[in-house]
């Protein structure tokens, strides 16, 4: 699942503290010798976090230096924020590289397509710079065969590829990274557009024993060699992780366990069966297959799931640490008797459709659950509504270790948030979806100011909240002056005025990230942030009330800040101006070393 | 409260959020403004506009608003709101998926009805690659992209070139002794044509997906190509 996540809430990102200048000579003792710079080197390559190692880069010019060195692993928050060549100049010795390209509104459409963030440029800038270079993860990126092609040729000692809601590439891109990364170990394809290229990829993969650990391909369109993958689990014997695309039937499936009872982590396809009782064949006992799977502690997939076969996962579930029903719909009297048994589950994702009552039963079994998502079967606005305020509340008060919730509903209270930021004082992580714009709360009427204004009191560790429902400003006020640790922030058809945004901008000390659509702040609001945009990874506002103008101040006032602007109706823009042309419907800006990138689109306008 | 009786203030238009703005004229406003706040509470209300309300949605881009335009005497619904609730493509389209019990892929969510993905495959290459033909204004366009994206597989000294000339309806029945690449296509009728056949607006319609086949293999194509042409006229 989103293990990504936790790379993403870390502090620090490597382009802030890129900025630094070389340091003129006079600013420290000359070095004496290169002993001082091995022994630092020795000594620095115990350090890991990004945090350490920033703060270890502005001691003295001779730190920053070793430091650089001695950096192996990079994560760049915004692949715009800096050029490629300003990363290979710095770190020379980058063994493993983590990009993230658009921002998250784009999963919703609220992007035009061919904005950017193209992988490109950074394969070729590190095919040339970082020969021994590892490990990809890539993020939101723009990736084509071409790359995957430079990439698989370019690393002779290549070990993992990462990449998380990716498109531009397709099965013959997997392909060339399959046969020519021959100390591949980990190959995730993680819910990616990949184009069905007619390409027998799996039979790609050299013969011979293989380092594969992890291979992910769920989201994978197109029929597989199941033959090929077949004989590839079986000379795999490091494989731990495999998740299957929903072309893999449940009677394959049951060979593949079969072949790899090692695994820890699977992910099923087709969790139904084609078998044909008439034929007189046995049905594979699907349970036995996972009883002999010891080690497994994740299972997701659960694709075209047919509940009569649900409890073949019964012999694992006490093990489970992790389960994904969230692609299955499951009624609760089929998710009960499972959930029963999971006493050690700590991270839980499923539809709503297991309703309030499953919730409950999450609470009262899984007492060392730390995240949970709960994705609508029906994902509109007019939708029945399985879980509500109920199914919150019960998981809050019977699941106390939570640390990170994302939940979507059609109706919610106060009362539920309330107790919820009462009895989960861990949280981290909050973001409700209700999913009727401006819904208020169900029982009272009143808007949802007072539950997410509990939650930013009480849950002192928050760093990532989401709202939704019917928020004045007052709401916003709130979480200015108590959020002091958030920094990532989403807001969607909230606030009344200017005075929201400015609540946000001149409170939330950490803020980073600020997503917002559809609410009513102006040029007064986004004005007001103009001391802390160089300091944040980036500010979305689209279908808000901003003009042209203001956009354009901001530009001109912080030059490191690039700031875009697009929409939908620049296609007509080239007649005359009407009034209208200096409404900008989607802002998007973001700090960078390098200034205004080079392929923006003819519909982006950079001011 | 008077807004709901000034049918003009519920139009169905997009306008800048949060209320009364100057407006020129209805038609112009209506391309430029965004819906404001208010607007969308009585929405919500079931008010309905009677004007057909020019939404202009974007061609190159996702539409930023899809309004439903019911007739008033049906039970009002929600305008459905673009990328709202935040569920992601990926997700929407397996349980659509899931939904369905005969899926045939609908086009991608992505602001879909404006693209025409074919699938194009060549002889003796050793992957099939796709092209979106509504990009491309000509057959002249189109070869060149398609020699491009090709142009590493052909051998032999006419390659690209050989392509290009071959859209050229003249060139057709010089097939006999070529080895050149020909390209064809199969049409909504499921036969398979030379390209270059027919007018360009007429070939996106109909195309389905492409081939590019040696040319001693298209030999074949070129009479029923004449005889589908003489049929057209």
């Amino acid at each position: 699942m989103a293990e990504e996540e936790d790379l993403s809430e870390m502090t620090n990102d490597v382009e802030r503290h890129l900025k630094l200048d070389p340091p003129k000579p006079s600013s420290s003792p000359p070095c004496p010798s290169h002993v001082l710079e091995n022994v630092l080197e020795n000594v620095l390559k115990f350090l890991t976090t990004r945090r350490d190692r920033n703060a270890v880069s502005l001691v003295s010019r001779s730190w920053h230096h070793v430091e650089a060195q001695t950096r192996f692993e990079v994560f760049i928050g915004n692949c715009y924020s800096l050029s490629p060549a300003r990363l290979t100049r710095r770190f020379t010795r980058v063994r493993s590289l983590f990009l993230k390209g658009k921002p998250r509104f784009a999963d919703f459409n609220l992007m035009p397509p061919d904005w950017g963030a193209q992988f490109a440029p950074w394969v070729a800038a590190t095919a040339r710079a970082y020969p021994w270079l590892e490990k990809v993860s890539l993020k939101r990126m723009f990736v084509s065969d071409d790359d995957l092609a430079l990439l698989a040729v370019s690393f002779p000692g290549f070990k993992e590829l990462v990449l998380l809601c990716c498109e531009g590439f397709g099965t013959s891109g997997v392909a060339v990274v399959a046969n020519k990364c021959r100390q591949l170990k980990v190959l995730d394809l993680i819910e990616s557009e990949v184009t069905d290229d007619e390409v027998d990829w799996i039979s790609c993969f050299p013969e011979g024993e293989t380092h594969l650990e992890s291979l992910s391909f769920d989201c994978v369109e197109s029929p597989i060699n199941f033959k090929a993958l077949e004989g590839l689990v079986v000379r795999s014997p490091c494989l731990k992780k495999l998740r299957t695309n929903r072309f893999v039937s449940l009677e394959e499936l049951h060979t593949l366990m079969v072949r790899a009872p090692q695994l820890t982590s699977l992910g099923t396809g087709a969790f139904s069966s084609t078998h044909d009782g008439a034929q007189g064949e046995q049905e594979p006992d699907y349970a036995s297959a996972f009883r002999a799977c010891r080690s497994l502690v994740c299972l997701s997939g659960f694709r075209e799931l047919t509940a009569e076969y649900l409890p073949a996962i019964s012999p694992v579930c006490a093990n489970l640490t992790s389960l994904n029903f969230s692609y299955a719909n499951i009624s609760p009297d089929v998710f009960k008797p499972i959930i029963r048994n999971c006493h050690n589950i700590r991270v839980f994702w499923a539809l709503d459709s297991i309703c309030d009552e499953g919730l409950q039963a999450v609470a009262e079994t899984c007492k060392e659950l730390r995240e949970l998502r709960i994705f609508p079967f029906d994902p509109s606005e007019d939708s029945e509504g399985p879980v509500s305020g109920l199914g919150l509340q019960a998981i809050s008060e019977g699941c106390k270790k939570l640390e990170s919730i994302l939940y979507f509903c059609q109706r919610m209270t106060n009362v539920a948030v309330t107790a919820m930021s009462e009895n989960c004082p861990q949280l981290t992580v909050f973001r409700l979806c209700i999913m009727g714009r401006h819904r208020p709360d169900h029982v009272t009427g009143k808007p949802m100011d007072d539950g997410f204004g509990a939650i930013v009191k009480n849950c002192k560790k928050l760093t990532r909240l989401a709202v939704s429902g019917l928020l004045t400003d007052q709401a916003f006020s709130l979480i200015g002056e108590y959020g002091k640790l958030i920094r990532t922030l989403s807001v969607a058809f909230a606030g009344d005025s200017d005075m929201g945004l400015r609540y946000i901008l001149e409170g939330c000390p950490k803020l980073e990230k600020l997503e917002i659509r559809d609410s009513p702040f102006g040029d007064v609001g986004l004005r007001s942030g103009m001391h802390r945009y160089n300091d944040m990874r980036f500010v979305w506002m689209s279908s808000c009330r901003l003009s042209r103008g203001a956009c354009r101040d901001i530009a001109h006032t912080l030059p490191s800040v690039v700031v875009e602007a697009f929409g939908s109706d620049d296609d007509d823009d080239d007649d005359d101006e009407d009034d209208n042309a200096d409404y900008v419907e989607t802002l998007y800006m973001y700090r960078s070393l390098d200034g205004p990138r080079k392929d923006a689109p003819k519909f982006v306008t950079i001011l | 409260m008077e807004q709901l009786i000034n049918l003009k203030e519920t139009e169905l238009c997009l306008g800048l959020p949060g209320g009364p703005d100057p407006v020129e004229t209805p038609t112009k406003s209506c391309l430029r403004n965004k819906r404001g706040f208010s607007e969308i509470v009585e929405l919500k209300l079931g008010l309905h506009s009677t004007k057909e309300g020019s939404v202009d949605l974007n061609v190159a881009g996702a539409p930023k608003e899809k309004t439903l335009h019911k007739d008033p005497s049906k039970p009002p619904a929600k305008a459905q709101v673009v990328g709202w609730p935040p569920v992601r493509n990926y997700r929407k389209s397996v349980m659509t998926h899931q939904k369905c019990s005969e899926v045939e892929e609908a086009s991608s969510d992505r602001g879909g009805g404006t693209v025409a993905f074919v699938k194009v495959s060549m002889d003796g290459a050793p992957y099939l690659r796709k092209v979106d033909l509504k990009m491309y204004k000509s057959y002249k366009e189109l070869s060149d992209a398609l020699a491009k994206m090709f142009s590493s597989f052909t051998m032999g000294s006419y390659g690209a070139q050989g392509m290009i000339d071959f859209m050229n309806e003249s060139k057709v029945m010089d097939l006999v002794n070529s080895s050149d690449y020909v390209p064809s296509y199969e049409d909504k009728d499921g036969d398979w044509m030379l390209v270059g056949d027919v007018p360009w607006p007429m070939f996106i319609e109909s195309c389905k997906r492409l081939r590019i086949m040696k040319g001693s293999e298209a030999i074949g194509l070129a009479p029923r190509a004449m005889q589908k042409c003489k049929n057209r006229f």
